[in-house]
């Protein structure tokens, strides 16, 4: 079986307890959630969700059946489906001292990072894109200058006039 | 005028027509139980054991095919009646679950008989609520019911804290619901159907696999219309059984763990699989691998989508309800053989010569004795003292088996049994629900000792409310599916599955104020029962029949084994 990378992107009831729902499928069937990213949209009724999983196609299936199955599951799709895009934001925390703070601003330019909180010693900069942008970010930097990390998890959207709306 | 939650609720189960209620008081809904002590229209069934009143409920909706309704205090009352509801879920029976919860200002605190509801029976109901503001309350408990009984029925639970059962708001019950997120298809899809009919016109080896979706959809009729327009084989699942008729030669059987040899033969050797509210369970089916060897194409109708090609790839996907979907196929293949269309008659005659020679095994055949009670002799003496017209309610291990077995069941809901999460202690309060919704009806419990003993206190429900079920209790001493599986795959180590110190059944059921009998020989078998449904039909009796130890439940396929590879008698050990 080749497990796909999927992402799923879910509208539901914005009401308590749904989310648990949707975490709780998922572990009591025994799915993978890679990551999951939650907000209500425009219609504060409604929130939308984006699970990024994987899984052989009829493991997706089954996953996408089921959603539907939960009573505050309104509509979804699987983005990966079709042509869509993803990004994720992350904002690190980098030792920046001597030598290394000139540098460390120069590898947040190159990588279109933006630095939004400074001290003497730290930068702190947001970083947007795909997870493989971000984890090449991480990966060009020496780990012992990172002092923290956190990352959203991908939110995704269809490209072209394809739209995912009750 | 405003009125209280309480009142609320009451009103609520009274404008969905609800006539009775099993429950048990406690501190969190004790308002509602004031409510219903001023009133007369919903009956309070109080039970012994929060676990029987949801399993009682659940067997008043099997019978009747109403939303079954039950009402427990917060914290153990809902620790308690959790068994029954998994009970209830994993068979999709459409009930109403009202819990007590602590008042809203004290969730989190940890507070006396608080336990998180919502949390604890979310992955066991079809969906929950938990109603923080009186003014929600009317239309979440219609939401409840609606939900329950639509799409593929399940359990709903509505946890309801102390202090909006005494909040006051106006009283309007919504006439109907729509939820933009919930709208179960019923029609199937014309497309497929029609796929399905040419599929079925063609056949050479057809089979019809029918489960509980039969049952719960209310498409028995539509089913025997359907088996006898086709003249095609038929078998029914543990949860279907009574969906098709027994006594007609189209029927073959149970399939499955303890399936008929015909009917597992038929299912693997079939071209055509017609499965009809039936979900492929691994009881049913055995190793998915194995029974996707042959080659079949499968017709799959169920209601849920998730239950489609979730362990078997099914070829033609209906989803819709089943008995929707039975008339439109059953309207397609009339026009087709009016239109001068033939089955295909020849596959269908040298199909039914195999399958009649694979009934010639006589599977199900056993030894009778002289001296010892054979269990499916007591079955098939009840079957025919009942002239096969009781609903029979069973708790779970060899006699559930037994009773699937023998006693041949004509009428849905007539047998109501623990399929899904196999729950022993269901029995007597399945069959205390199902008398008290079917009153004119001869209701019998077949149980073990084993099972029994897991809700007996209900014997006292029995005898406060004058249930006049009769229970048939084949006592063999051993847990005995416990000792079936060691004998044949532990090497006969009985670890724990041998029952000493038992009590004395006869005086137990003379404590509570019911007929005992002991029956220890076969020839005594049959005057017990008439006695029990004749001399003393209107007491409760309870019948303990002393039989074979050693007897087993066959047909057999081990868990992980092919369907084919069935062990038919010890001789096959």
């Amino acid at each position: 079986m080749n497990d796909m990378r999927h992402i799923i992107s879910v509208l539901l009831e914005n009401e308590p307890g749904a989310l648990s729902r949707v975490v709780g499928l998922f572990s009591a069937r025994g799915y993978n959630i890679e990551s999951l990213t939650v907000a209500p949209t425009e219609d504060r009724s409604l929130s939308r969700m984006t699970i990024v999983t994987s899984g052989s196609d009829e493991i997706i299936e089954q996953i996408t059946k089921h959603l539907n199955r939960l009573i505050e599951v309104v509509k979804l799709v699987d983005l990966t489906e079709s042509a869509y895009t993803e990004r994720e934001l992350m904002l690190i925390k980098v030792r920046a001292v001597g030598k290394d703070r000139e540098e460390m601003k120069r590898l947040s330019d190159i990588f279109r990072g933006r630095i939004i909180d400074v001290t003497d010693r730290t930068y702190t900069v947001e970083l947007t894109g795909d997870g493989g942008k971000l984890d090449a970010f991480i990966d060009a930097l020496d780990r012992a200058a990172i002092l923290e990390t956190v990352r959203t998890g991908a939110s995704g959207i269809s490209r072209g006039e394809r739209v995912l709306k009750v | 005028m405003e009125i209280t939650g309480a009142e609320i609720v009451v009103r609520c189960l009274r404008e969905e027509g609800v006539k009775h209620i099993f429950g048990y008081p406690g501190g969190a809904v004790l308002y509602i139980y004031d409510e219903i002590f001023k009133q007369d229209a919903v009956q309070h069934i109080l039970v012994r054991h929060e676990q029987a009143a949801v399993h009682a409920a659940d067997a008043y909706s099997r019978t009747t095919q109403e939303v079954g309704v039950c009402l427990v205090t917060s914290g153990p009352g809902v620790t308690n009646a959790v068994t029954g509801i998994a009970t209830a879920y994993m068979d999709s029976v459409p009930m109403v679950v009202l819990t007590g919860q602590v008042p809203t200002h004290a969730i989190g605190e940890d507070a006396f008989q608080e336990c998180d509801t919502v949390g604890i029976t979310r992955p066991c109901v079809k969906h929950n609520f938990l109603v923080k503001n009186v003014k929600d309350l009317a239309e979440t408990i219609k939401k409840a019911f609606h939900i329950a009984r639509t799409g593929r029925p399940g359990p709903v639970l509505v946890d309801i804290p102390k202090d909006v059962t005494r909040d006051k708001c106006r009283f309007a019950y919504p006439a109907q619901v729509s939820m933009r997120s919930y709208n179960p298809v019923v029609k199937g899809h014309q497309g497929q159907i029609k796929k399905a009919m040419n599929l079925i016109m063609r056949a050479e080896r057809p089979m019809i696999y029918t489960g509980g979706g039969v049952i719960l959809a209310n498409a028995a009729e539509e089913l025997n219309r359907f088996v006898d327009a086709l003249g095609f084989p038929c078998t029914s699942t543990l949860m279907g059984l009574g969906g098709f008729r027994a006594s007609s030669p189209r029927f073959v059987g149970m399939p499955g763990m303890h399936g008929t040899y015909e009917a597992n033969m038929a299912m693997q050797h079939c071209d055509v699989l017609i499965a009809v509210g039936a979900r492929f369970d691994d009881r049913v089916i055995g190793n998915p691998k194995h029974f996707a060897q042959n080659p079949h194409k499968i017709i799959h109708i169920d209601i849920d989508p998730s239950s489609i090609s979730k362990r078997v790839k099914v070829d033609v996907p209906i989803v819709g309800d089943v008995r929707e979907t039975l008339r439109d196929l059953i309207g397609m293949v009339d026009e087709q053989l009016s239109a001068g269309e033939r089955l295909n008659e020849k596959g269908l005659a040298s199909w039914w010569g195999q399958i009649e020679e694979w009934r010639k095994r006589n599977c199900l055949a056993y030894k009778p004795s002289d001296e010892l009670i054979k269990p499916q002799y007591v079955v098939e003496k009840l079957h025919e003292v009942t002239g096969g017209e009781a609903i029979v309610t069973s708790d779970v291990g060899q006699h559930q088996m037994w009773a699937a077995q023998y006693y041949r069941f004509e009428k849905p809901r007539r047998w109501v049994n623990s399929g899904g999460l196999g729950t022993m202690g269901v029995g007597l309060p399945y069959a205390m629900g199902a008398k008290l919704a079917n009153p004119d009806l001869d209701v019998a419990c077949i149980t073990g000792e084993g099972s029994i003993q897991m809700c007996i206190q209900e014997l006292s429900t029995c005898k406060q409310y004058d249930l006049p079920v009769k229970v048939v209790n084949l006592n063999n001493r051993y847990l005995g599916m416990v000792r079936q599986w060691q004998q044949i795959e532990y090497g006969s180590r009985y670890s724990h599955s041998y029952m000493d110190a038992l009590p004395d059944f006869v005086r137990l059921a003379e404590a509570y104020g019911h007929v005992g009998m002991r029956i220890e020989r076969p020839a005594d078998v049959e005057p017990a029962l008439r006695e029990a449904f004749g001399r003393y039909r209107d007491r409760l009796v309870f019948m303990d029949f002393i039989t074979d130890q050693t007897e087993n439940v066959w047909p057999m396929v081990q868990g992980g084994k092919g369907l084919t590879e069935m062990l038919l008698g010890a001789e096959d050990l």
